[in-house]
């Protein structure tokens, strides 16, 4: 019996020991910088200098809940519209929506540069067609559709497992019972879907919401978003650790409150819903 | 609604692709720019023979993503083994709970945290420069961990219990159990983990910026490149290795197409 507790120590402990300095104690860390000023003397100072953040912090928030909406809406058609397909077509499809993540996602952005600059694919068409050139890159709208683009599959992958395991017999007492397809959408498939969306929207929120890249690329230099604000003050050098670990820990927390807001929605207790 | 369905589905398509045709198109670009196509030539792609940054960042990349895929298999499976005959209801709780912040958290912050902790570590112990290959390979081992384990449990929930003690009743000491047993039934969670946390590591970007120091990898050539204008050599790496990864999936997706096929045969 003994034993046996011995062997259970010894498979787990590798993983918790990892976890506990390279997960746990390095966030630590983090809450340590942001408490203390460059002498390491507690203070709260960087917490309170973070109000000069507050537009980045609102920008982030408002362009991520856009571009999370938005993905969710033209991903879940989508989603249902692969389940109804036959199965090899289906794995075939699943695997074209996957393929594009195998790009790298920095290459991927940079592209819609070439699409939308004002020199670009775009704008070279409408001027052909006698149209004006349209400023489309630098936008707000060319950051969110950005952050839409690199995280759709994101969306996509969770909603359509979840849909797939939808028993059809379901549908067909739903029918026999009277719905039509709308009651039968409305009443089976969205309610047992749900599951898969909100796996869905946490994995494109969380990454959209403290992006920096898609930012500096399709917004130019003006959108500011909370991502580029801590990598700007990362990369200014070891003075501006601590209003950098202050601005993480903000948005870390922010990011776990919107989370478990989430959750609450959700009665699955398995750990986290992944793809 | 079956041709509206088809034109929905065909619109996203051209969506998801439009860049990467993009990228193809103008890595067989003759001039120097990602802007003006002057013509087709392969000579970017000849040039990359000889680009010894985006070799090296390659090589880094495949070793970072071997090696930790690797390790992250073998501990994540173990720890998972573990996870699932912890009994008390409380600390599986609490295991997973952990298993889950990489997961949760954003990448920037978990970036962050570790350079935090790697600096700090480099000081105490005196280093001139604390971050390079080691401290690109411990964040990728990190993150990968909780993909590997999540990967695997769902397999040994299933099983786990009534194989392994069947195998111990019939007297199989536990190690033999485990290997004639339980990881036969589980190869496909480990192998499915093994691959994710491979693309993964691949892909990183965000992370190893704030480890890397000089240790570059891909991704991070790649972003030191788009600094400066970009020239189609970049986007001729992409295709190359957009087109490897294609040719592999379309292989896996015969390789199971044809064991579905034998499978409905014998059945």
């Amino acid at each position: 019996m003994n034993n046996k507790g011995f062997g259970r120590r010894i498979l787990t402990s590798p993983y918790i020991v990892w976890s506990a300095i390279f997960v746990i104690v390095p966030l630590l860390i983090m809450v340590y910088f942001a408490l203390t000023d460059n002498n390491g003397i507690f203070t709260i100072q960087n917490l309170q200098g973070i109000g000069k953040y507050k537009k980045a912090f609102g920008l982030s928030i408002l362009y991520a809940v856009i571009a999370t909406v938005i993905t969710l809406v033209i991903s879940y058609p989508m989603a249902y519209f692969m389940t109804k397909m036959n199965i090899s077509s289906q794995r075939m499809i699943m695997m074209i929506v996957m393929l594009p993540m195998w790009t790298n996602f920095l290459i991927r952005t940079y592209s819609w540069i070439t699409i939308l600059a004002n020199k670009g694919i775009i704008n070279t068409v409408l001027n052909r067609l006698g149209f004006h050139t349209l400023r489309l890159i630098n936008t707000p709208g060319a950051v969110i559709l950005g952050m839409v683009y690199d995280f759709i599959p994101y969306m996509i992958l969770p909603i359509y497992s979840v849909m797939c395991k939808i028993d059809n017999s379901l549908l067909e007492a739903a029918s026999d019972l009277g719905s039509n397809g709308f009651s039968r959408l409305r009443r089976v498939i969205i309610p047992l879907s749900v599951p898969g969306v909100i796996s869905g929207i946490t994995m494109v929120f969380v990454p959209s919401v403290s992006t920096f890249y898609i930012s500096q690329k399709l917004g130019g230099n003006k959108t500011l978003l909370i991502g580029d604000a801590i990598e700007y003050l990362f990369n200014a050098g070891p003075d501006f650790y601590n209003i950098a670990s202050a601005l993480s820990l903000v948005l870390m927390v922010m990011i776990l409150i919107c989370l478990a807001v989430m959750n609450k929605f959700t009665n699955e207790d398995d750990g986290g819903v992944i793809i | 609604m079956k041709i509206l369905s088809k034109i929905y589905v065909t619109l996203m398509l051209i969506f998801l692709y439009a860049p990467l045709a993009v990228m193809i198109v103008f890595s067989l670009n003759s001039g120097e720019s990602v802007w003006v196509f002057e013509g087709f030539s392969a000579d970017w792609y000849l040039s990359l023979a000889t680009n010894s940054s985006m070799i090296s960042g390659l090589e880094h990349t495949l070793i970072v993503a071997f090696l930790s895929a690797a390790i992250s298999t073998v501990v994540g499976t173990a720890a998972a083994v573990g996870i699932t005959s912890l009994r008390k209801k409380i600390s599986q709780k609490l295991v997973m709970s952990v298993t889950n912040i990489p997961m949760m958290n954003a990448d920037i912050v978990t970036g962050i945290s570790l350079m935090l902790l790697f600096v700090f570590v480099g000081k105490l112990i005196g280093l001139d420069e604390s971050l390079g290959f080691l401290t690109v390979l411990i964040p990728h081992i990190t993150f990968n961990l909780p993909y590997v384990i999540q990967s695997v449990l769902p397999h040994l929930k299933q099983t786990y219990r009534n194989s392994s003690e069947a195998a111990l009743d019939l007297g199989c000491t536990p190690v033999k159990a485990f290997f004639k047993a339980v990881l036969p039934s589980i190869s496909t969670g480990i192998i499915t983990g093994f691959i994710m946390a491979f693309t993964l590591s691949l892909d990183d970007f965000v992370i190893s910026y704030f480890t890397c120091g000089h240790y570059q990898t891909l991704p991070i050539v790649i972003y030191n490149m788009t600094k400066k204008t970009v020239t189609p050599d970049v986007y001729a790496l992409s295709t190359i290795v957009f087109l490897s990864v294609f040719v592999l999936l379309i292989l896996y997706n015969t390789v199971q197409n044809k064991s579905d096929k034998r499978r409905n045969r014998h059945a």
